[in-house]
């Protein structure tokens, strides 16, 4: 079976910007949507319970939820710039799998892109609903 | 033997089942053969994620067969790299981004209100349907386990229960809508086609869910005017001497504890109106024929036909009533 043929890089490690390696950039993106899916529906929630009653109109709500549609975004586009200039940091080569904290940051660095763009298209896939459907009926 | 190789018996059989399989795309509980404007709909949406799905197996399949045999040299690795990025990464969130902008503008018609329509309102009991109708005087009119509708107008169905979750559904006329306790949920139809159709419970509701079924009868608005005033008026006399032995039994047996047949004393509310009981199609929410032995078999084995069922099984009643009550109640026209 062919092995990677690089070897682990170590020297750079105690130039890394980070002294420990935290899970909490890479959960912010997905979590960033579930706050704004949580706002979202009890906003519409509300809205249409309390607000205009159930035949009323979405209007209101829809400006609020763009509003939340464009923070959320904002905030899982600096996380996933974080990500990326994490990822950028290093000489560590793909799939970053050796046990190095080079290669941990920028495997982390990594999946907090992928999890940035996952999230942009959850949160944009909440939005639509909000664009064609305009009524609490 | 080749073990790829399959016997010709086995191949014909294998095709005969895939053709029987398409017997299911018709008749009157198919949401693939349409008969109303939101089925319509329903059906377009169904139709275009099947060429969307096929074109992507095709797709799929044929780069594996380009891989694996028309070229199964090295490739090259940054070519394949942004196939799979543009394929496996790229394309489904756009593909099914697509999915949704044509299908999310369908919801809101689905449950538009029907400005200046019918209204009719449906609760799912377990298990059958108690169904109102709004008459020209102002008041209502309770039916059972059958729902008429006129042809060409948008009508609205406010859909409730008092119990568990049920959900309303005519495949042929459009989508389906849960019926939730403490709740009214809201279904607008609009049938395009005269005929008879069959609705269903599509949520599981308990023991006897699937035997909760009714007929959908679309008719011409003259016909429809015309067998709402029926259903509206009392129950006709009975004529003969056994269905007036039917009616005794009836009264003296406890049915009218839970039933009711307008014009007469009977008035209770747990069970479905019987006052037009005969006029149906059907027996016992969709699943017997309505005829005096299918009544006379409902009565004597309830439990045995719907299991789980509230109404008790009154198979202690002599031959003689149970011949009576079944032609009374089979003569409620």
């Amino acid at each position: 079976m062919a092995q990677r043929m690089e070897s682990e890089p170590d020297s750079e490690s105690e130039a890394l910007p980070e002294r420990r390696e935290t899970l909490w950039l890479l959960a912010l993106s997905p979590m960033l949507w579930m706050l704004y899916f949580l706002v979202s529906y009890a906003t519409a929630a509300i809205w249409c319970a309390k607000v205009v009653g159930r035949d009323g109109s979405l209007e209101g709500a829809r400006i609020a939820i763009g509003v939340y549609t464009v923070l959320t975004l904002v905030g899982i586009g600096i996380v996933t710039w974080r990500g990326f200039r994490k990822h950028s940091f290093g000489t560590a080569t793909v799939p970053h799998d050796f046990d190095t904290p080079a290669d941990r940051h920028r495997f982390l660095g990594f999946a907090t892109v992928l999890l940035g763009g996952l999230s942009v298209v959850a949160t944009l896939y909440v939005a639509l609903a909000i664009v064609f459907i305009g009524s609490c009926t | 033997m080749d073990a790829t190789k399959c016997p010709p018996g086995m191949r014909v059989l294998v095709s005969l089942t895939a053709l029987s399989s398409l017997s299911g795309c018709s008749g009157p509980q198919s949401a693939l053969q349409p008969a109303g404007v939101d089925a319509e709909q329903i059906g377009q949406l169904f139709w275009w994620m099947c060429a969307v799905a096929v074109l992507i197996w095709l797709l799929v399949i044929g780069f594996a067969v380009y891989a694996t045999h028309i070229n199964p040299e090295t490739h090259d690795s940054r070519a394949a790299r942004w196939l799979i990025i543009g394929g496996g990464a790229i394309a489904p969130p756009v593909v099914l981004g697509a999915l949704l902008v044509f299908g999310l503008p369908l919801l809101p018609s689905l449950s538009a209100p029907a400005e200046d329509g019918l209204q009719v309102t449906v609760s799912g009991e377990r298990w059958w349907w108690r169904v109102q109708y709004p008459t020209p005087s102002g008041g209502t009119v309770e039916l059972a386990n059958e729902v008429r509708l006129p042809v060409g107008e948008r009508v609205g169905f406010s859909l409730t229960s008092p119990d568990v979750i049920h959900s309303f559904w005519i495949p042929s006329l459009g989508g389906k809508v849960d019926m939730i306790p403490g709740r009214t949920t809201r279904l607008t139809l609009e049938p395009t086609d005269v005929g008879v159709y069959r609705g269903a419970c599509a949520e599981y509701c308990g023991t006897a869910h699937a035997l909760m079924n009714f007929q959908v009868v679309v008719m011409e608005p003259e016909a429809f005017t015309v067998w709402l005033e029926q259903q509206a008026a009392p129950a006709q006399t009975p004529q003969s001497s056994l269905a007036r032995r039917g009616q005794e039994a009836f009264l003296a047996n406890g049915c009218s504890a839970c039933h009711t047949i307008r014009g007469t004393p009977a008035d209770g509310v747990l069970g479905p109106d019987l006052t037009h009981v005969g006029s149906r199609l059907s027996l016992g929410a969709g699943i017997l024929p309505n005829d005096a032995e299918a009544f006379a078999r409902w009565i004597r084995h309830t439990d045995q036909i719907k299991p789980g069922v509230n109404m008790p099984a009154f198979a202690m009643l002599p031959e003689g009533q149970l011949t009576a009550l079944a032609a009374y109640l089979s003569g409620l026209k």
